[in-house]
């Protein structure tokens, strides 16, 4: 289990949050009940499973649903 | 494709928008009407392409989001060619985003000012003995790093070896610098001013305690208020019932233009964004300026406070005790001087350093047969005299007589709140001194500013004895003070008052405090940015800065009533949109998206004032900032 700490672009529109909330959780090997997205910072923090999903496929389906990642760590 | 659609809405905003002002120059102008038509069909399918797409985008999720009304009220204005309306409608959608995006940056632009203090690269000792600049996050526990003059402590850590001076006002607000040498506690964010320091990380990253502060304010301004839960809630269903409205009246009144209409007016917007809006911008302020909140529950309460608690010591006072009068009787007062000075630097009481400091440098004697008594003072024997220092009941235990002048300069040293050290030499009164926590500079005018705000009772608590209590009580004008309180007595205390229904806060040092501190329903600890008191408090002013207390005090009451200001405007909005909808004529889809966004800007415009608030000069008395 690693813990991810991803900055995005600024959000804007209050239906940003369920969106990529909606994204992630539709995603395998994301724990659901770590997973906070801050609207104020911008910013996405989960721990998930990193043998049921990589941390690249993570980030692109942030992309999919339209944000840009700024900056992804993972620990 | 998608990413290069995303990455250029503001351009596309831009296009959409010089391509509608164009159509209706050459309408007004020229009147071509075809011209007019082709230039707003191809504004519209332009505009509506960003749209459409982050509809779609949120649909795969199952997410009913602003984009999807629009874009069906679009379609729909589309069907009924009303291409006027439908290129409007994306321009004002696309410009307003663009807008929002400006301005919420603004409000966010505080804790990004704390955010970029924190360090982003160290030098770090390789295995080959050089130093190789590393990007912080490979930086781990137990790694020696370089600090060279002027650049950031990395870490938190320990000094290996080298000297410099540190300016540590990131963490304790404190912008004297303190020196640093070999085994110093040194902390990440703090900044070298000069000197090079070798030091071993201890903690990195978030662990320090300047990531949990930027932690700390982070998640403050994420943490949700009653009333946002229930807006975040609402919204979830808001949208799809909306959508579902629209679908209901076109159904039933075949009405195209009043299903668009509505999707459009049903746009939630001020009221989802407005009171997170207030928040950030309020935690913000205070985060720039050394006072930490710890999120919108505490603004609440603090907002509504009726009474606010203090601890003495360290908190209205400096906690450093000092000599304020020195009393002398009969001669052979220098050596009465070197006496009490040799004895009192063998001795570890609190009192001994205020009278050290007093008489200052000077040829200390031999000191033999010395006797504690204990609760009474030291006897012993200094340069072949017998000498007593202590308080007055060990004075008239070994006899020393005390004469009328004496015995009235002590009454009124007790009055007026000293402690009494009192100096014989050979059965002789020599010296009477008082000594005194000196009250912090400035507290008296910060307690009138709170008085002012609306803070109804100041009460002090203290483990001191109550003339002292009684003293500073008078001096600094509060409400009810009480000495002799134990910690568990104040915890007693507050919560007694919280029983009969008082909002209360109490103003500690996070340490001996700690349980009145999280009993009250606001805890405030006067910490140098220790973790305890980060961590236990709702409330933290940074640099121990008593003064900070009026401005966190009135900037929670401002960022209370911006955010009730926000709700009635956005709530305000929706049911006038409402109201001309169903009462007006002159409602249409370009209007209510107008308004929307309007509303929209004007709540986050509002959150914005908050930045920039400082307490009103008629609330701050005295000269000091």
């Amino acid at each position: 289990m690693k813990s991810a700490n991803i900055q995005l672009e600024t959000l804007v529109c209050p239906s940003c949050t369920q969106k990529i909330d909606g994204a992630l959780k539709s995603l395998d090997g994301i724990k659901e009940d770590t997973l906070k997205i801050s609207f104020a910072t911008s910013k996405v923090r989960f721990d998930f499973d990193e043998e049921a999903v990589r941390i690249e496929d993570i980030e692109k389906a942030i992309n999919k649903v339209g944000f840009e990642v700024i900056k992804s760590r993972v620990k | 494709m998608q990413r290069f659609i995303f990455r250029n809405k503001n351009k596309i905003a831009l296009i959409n928008g010089i391509l509608i002002a164009l159509a209706f120059i050459i309408r007004w102008t020229a009147g071509y009407m075809e011209i007019f038509t082709g230039l707003l069909v191809a504004a519209s399918i332009l505009g509506l392409i960003p749209i459409a797409l982050q509809a779609y985008q949120a649909l795969r999720v199952k997410v009913v989001s602003i984009d999807v009304l629009v874009t069906m009220a679009v379609g729909g204005a589309f069907a009924i060619r009303n291409f006027e309306e439908s290129a409007i409608v994306t321009f004002l959608f696309l410009f307003g985003a663009y807008l929002e995006q400006r301005t919420l940056n603004k409000t966010r632009s505080a804790i990004k000012a704390l955010t970029e203090m924190a360090p982003e690269t160290a030098w770090k000792l390789m295995d080959d003995g050089e130093f190789e600049e590393i990007d912080i996050d490979d930086v781990d526990e137990g790694d020696t790093l370089l600090v060279k003059t002027g650049a950031k402590v990395p870490v938190d850590g320990r000094v290996l070896s080298g000297e410099g001076s540190i300016n540590e006002a990131s963490i304790t607000g404190e912008s004297i610098p303190v020196a640093k040498e070999a085994g110093s506690g040194v902390f990440a964010g703090t900044l070298l001013d000069n000197g090079t320091l070798q030091i071993v990380a201890d903690r990195v990253g978030e662990d320090t305690t300047f990531g949990k502060i930027i932690e700390l304010v982070e998640e403050a301004q994420e943490s949700k208020s009653e009333a946002e839960r229930f807006i975040d809630r609402f919204s979830k269903y808001y949208t799809p019932a909306i959508l579902l409205v629209a679908i209901l009246v076109f159904l039933f009144t075949r009405n195209v233009e009043l299903a668009v209409t509505i999707l459009v007016l049903g746009c939630p917007g001020a009221l989802v964004i407005g009171v997170p809006v207030s928040n950030v911008a309020g935690i913000g302020n205070g985060a720039s300026h050394g006072v930490l909140l710890k999120g919108s529950e505490v603004i609440r309460d603090f907002s509504r406070l009726d009474t606010m608690i203090f601890d003495k010591t360290g908190t209205l006072t400096q906690g450093k005790p000092s000599v304020a009068e020195v009393q002398s009787y009969g001669d052979g007062i220098d050596e009465a001087r070197v006496f009490l000075a040799s004895i009192e630097r063998e001795s570890d009481h609190p009192l001994a350093l205020a009278v050290l400091d007093e008489i200052g440098e000077t040829d200390y004697l031999e000191v033999t047969d010395t006797h504690v008594v204990k609760g009474g003072g030291i006897t012993a024997s200094v340069g072949g005299c017998r000498v007593i220092v202590g308080n007055q009941a060990l004075m008239t235990e070994e006899g020393v007589p005390l004469s009328e002048q004496v015995r009235e300069d002590m009454r009124r040293l007790e009055r007026s709140g000293h402690s009494l050290v009192l100096t014989a030499v050979d059965g002789e009164l020599k010296l009477l001194m008082g000594i005194r926590d000196p009250i912090r500079p400035g507290v008296a005018d910060d307690l009138e500013s709170l008085k002012k705000l609306g803070v109804k009772n100041l009460v002090m608590l203290s483990g001191d004895n109550q003339g002292t209590v009684d003293a500073i009580s008078s001096e600094l004008g509060l409400t009810r003070a009480y000495g002799h309180m134990l910690p568990e007595d104040k915890s007693a205390y507050v919560k007694d008052l919280i029983g009969q229904g008082e909002i209360v806060a109490f103003v500690g040092d996070g340490v001996n405090d700690s349980p009145s501190l999280a009993l009250a329903h606001i805890g405030i600890a006067m910490g140098s940015g220790t973790e305890v008191a980060i961590e236990t408090s709702d409330v933290v002013l940074m640099n121990s800065d008593f003064s900070r207390l009026p401005h966190a005090l009135g900037l929670v009451k401002a960022t209370s009533r911006n955010m009730i200001q926000n709700i009635v405007i956005a709530v305000g909005v929706v049911l006038a949109l409402l109201a001309s909808l169903i009462f007006g004529e002159w409602m249409n889809m370009s209007i209510g998206m107008l308004v929307h966004e309007g509303s929209i800007l004007v709540v986050i415009l509002n959150g914005m004032r908050l930045l920039r608030y400082k307490l009103r000069p008629s609330y701050r008395l005295g000269s000091r900032e």
